[in-house]
């Protein structure tokens, strides 16, 4: 174990002197800046107020970002190491593989999380100080998710890193993965099945294994019961779950999907060569 | 001690190393020498337990690849190229001596003796180091824990000549409980620390020789040289191996380190034309020599 905290350790500091790291937290911190600035808080939209509205237009930025920049700077660091010998020269101290692995995961997964849940922090911080009324519940099922989504696109960039043996290909392969679930988002491709007479349990089924597409339903759901905004496939699983078991899933099936992938990278970083 | 045991490796259809069957004991200092793309690094990495590989390879009979921390806790490794870590100098000395269960202050003190104040560059990244500056730093860091097997790739290469002496002198402390494998592209950069080499080629051992041991690693020599007439090419390169001007120019005198003459003799080969007259007296061997 304690070799585990003293790799995460590694990887924290060698990550915030990185340039992405500098360019990962002020993206985030930027986005809740300008949605300051905008005063979003002080609309209304679709029944959408104050730092709900700030919340929810967030969350959805978070959607399209968060998840190609965990996965390129996760295989880019990951497999630029390799390329570079920091893997031959640190792999060569005594340390096990599990506690390398594993403890890169965790510094990884911090340094991913903590600049997206401090900026939303700093929102609802910002707001009480500006006696804006904080929904809590919400703060609390979106901090979440954003934990589950950063865990599930980690796993999957250490899966592609330890795959792919050089940079351009585990960038080639991390920008493909994240297309495909771009593309098998309900109003994108499910749109598009649905219309061309796809079995609604294909387009269902797609729906509920695409994480974008899970994290996009929960996110929408505290705040659109109606659904009006949310998707035919959406629509149908809404009716189907029922709310609360939805949103269980949708913090559980990320978490699941990014451990599977990262323990399968584990057992391929520890079956073949390591530098 | 380190047994290589039918040991073949394959980079898709290419192989690297071809059949090794090696027998290396204690207190063997070995030459690993041969071209680029021989074997020598597939060898060194097989042995760090980081290739997977087909036969066996043992380290006091536990393979590296199952019981990593146990045999790696034992082994020193100094890589040829520094690896571009951008973590602060003092991070990567903690990180290492927590790992190998060493004090920071031993490392600390190797450092101090290659004439490294890791003081003064603690908080630096390690990247932003010279390269002289972090092969002291890695050398540092292999010597300053319990080892009995130093795996050296090119260690002395950007070293200065002061500190190569010191270098030897390290090695000179460790000869009767270490096994040394020193990796170079020549001969002549290591043949003078060991007693016995292996040379590869195309994934196979070519050569496998013992080397007389008339070199103190720890020894010096005093060198006089008298030139034809000054030249300011040899002068900036005898300053550089630490010599001083006694006679405007054309009488130098300094000490090298005794693994240092070859690689001495070397540098004043290309001034072979202005020497009048050169001598070479050991003054110092180690008690066991």
């Amino acid at each position: 174990m304690k070799h585990l905290w003293l790799t995460a350790k590694l990887d924290i500091v060698e990550s915030l002197r990185a340039r992405w790291f500098m360019i990962y937290s002020l993206v985030f911190g930027g986005i809740v800046a300008l949605l300051f600035a905008f005063g979003l808080t002080e609309s209304r939209v679709l029944g959408f107020i104050g730092l709900s509205r700030l919340l929810v237009t967030y969350i959805q930025l978070s959607m399209a970002i968060l998840p190609i920049f965990v996965l390129i700077t996760t295989v880019r660091s990951v497999a630029g190491d390799r390329e570079a010998g920091v893997f031959e020269y640190l792999l060569s101290l005594p340390v096990s593989l599990s506690a390398w692995f594993w403890g890169k995961i965790v510094g990884r997964y911090l340094v991913v999380f903590l600049p997206v849940f401090a900026a939303m922090a700093a929102a609802a911080g910002w707001a009480m100080i500006k006696d804006v009324e904080v929904p809590w519940e919400m703060f609390l099922y979106y901090t979440g998710l954003l934990a589950a989504i950063s865990w599930c696109f980690l796993g999957i960039g250490m899966l592609i890193s330890t795959v792919a043996r050089s940079i351009d290909v585990a960038q080639g392969a991390a920008f493909l993965v994240w297309l495909t679930m771009l593309l098998f988002l309900d109003l994108i491709l499910l749109g598009i099945m649905i219309q061309g007479h796809v079995a609604p349990e294909v387009a269902v089924a797609l729906a509920l294994i695409n994480p974008l597409q899970v994290f996009r339903t929960a996110a929408l759901m505290l705040f659109d019961p109606q659904l009006v905004v949310i998707g035919p496939a959406a629509y149908v699983i809404f009716d189907y779950f029922g709310g609360p078991l939805f949103k269980i899933y949708a913090l559980i099936y990320p978490v699941l999907l990014g451990t599977l992938s990262a323990t399968g990278g584990y057992l391929l970083f520890r079956r073949g060569d390591l530098p | 001690m380190i047994h290589f045991n039918h040991v073949s490796k394959t980079f898709k259809r290419n192989q690297v190393l071809d059949n090794i069957d090696l027998k290396i004991e204690l207190g063997e200092r070995i030459a690993l020498v041969g071209s680029n793309g021989a074997g020598k690094t597939t060898l060194i990495r097989c042995l760090l337990g980081e290739y997977v590989y087909d036969g066996e390879v043992t380290v006091n009979g536990l393979v590296p690849r199952r019981e990593r921390t146990k045999v790696l806790q034992k082994i020193g490794f100094v890589p040829q190229l520094p690896p571009p870590l951008k973590m602060p100098v003092s991070q990567l000395v903690g990180f290492a001596a927590s790992l190998c269960n060493s004090e920071r202050k031993r490392m600390e003190d190797v450092a101090q003796r290659l004439g490294l104040d890791l003081g003064k560059i603690a908080r630096l990244p390690f990247v932003k180091l010279s390269g002289g500056m972090k092969q002291k730093l890695l050398i540092s860091i292999a010597m300053g824990r319990d080892t009995n097997i130093l795996v050296m790739d090119e260690p002395a290469a950007n070293l200065d000549p002061d500190a190569r002496h010191i270098f030897f002198e390290l090695l000179a402390e460790r000869l009767q409980n270490t096994t040394m494998l020193i990796s170079s592209h020549r001969l002549d950069e290591v043949a003078p620390l060991v007693n016995r080499v292996l040379e590869m080629d195309r994934g196979k051992v070519v050569l496998d020789d013992r080397v007389a041991e008339d070199t103190s690693l720890s020894g010096k020599l005093a060198c006089r040289l008298t030139l034809r007439r000054p030249e300011e090419a040899i002068a900036k390169a005898l300053m550089g191996w630490g010599f001083r001007d006694t006679g405007s120019g054309t009488e130098w005198e300094g000490m090298i380190a005794g693994p240092d003459r070859l690689r001495f003799l070397g540098v004043l080969s290309r001034y072979v034309g202005l020497l009048t007259q050169i001598s070479l007296d050991e003054i110092v061997r180690s008690a066991g020599q």
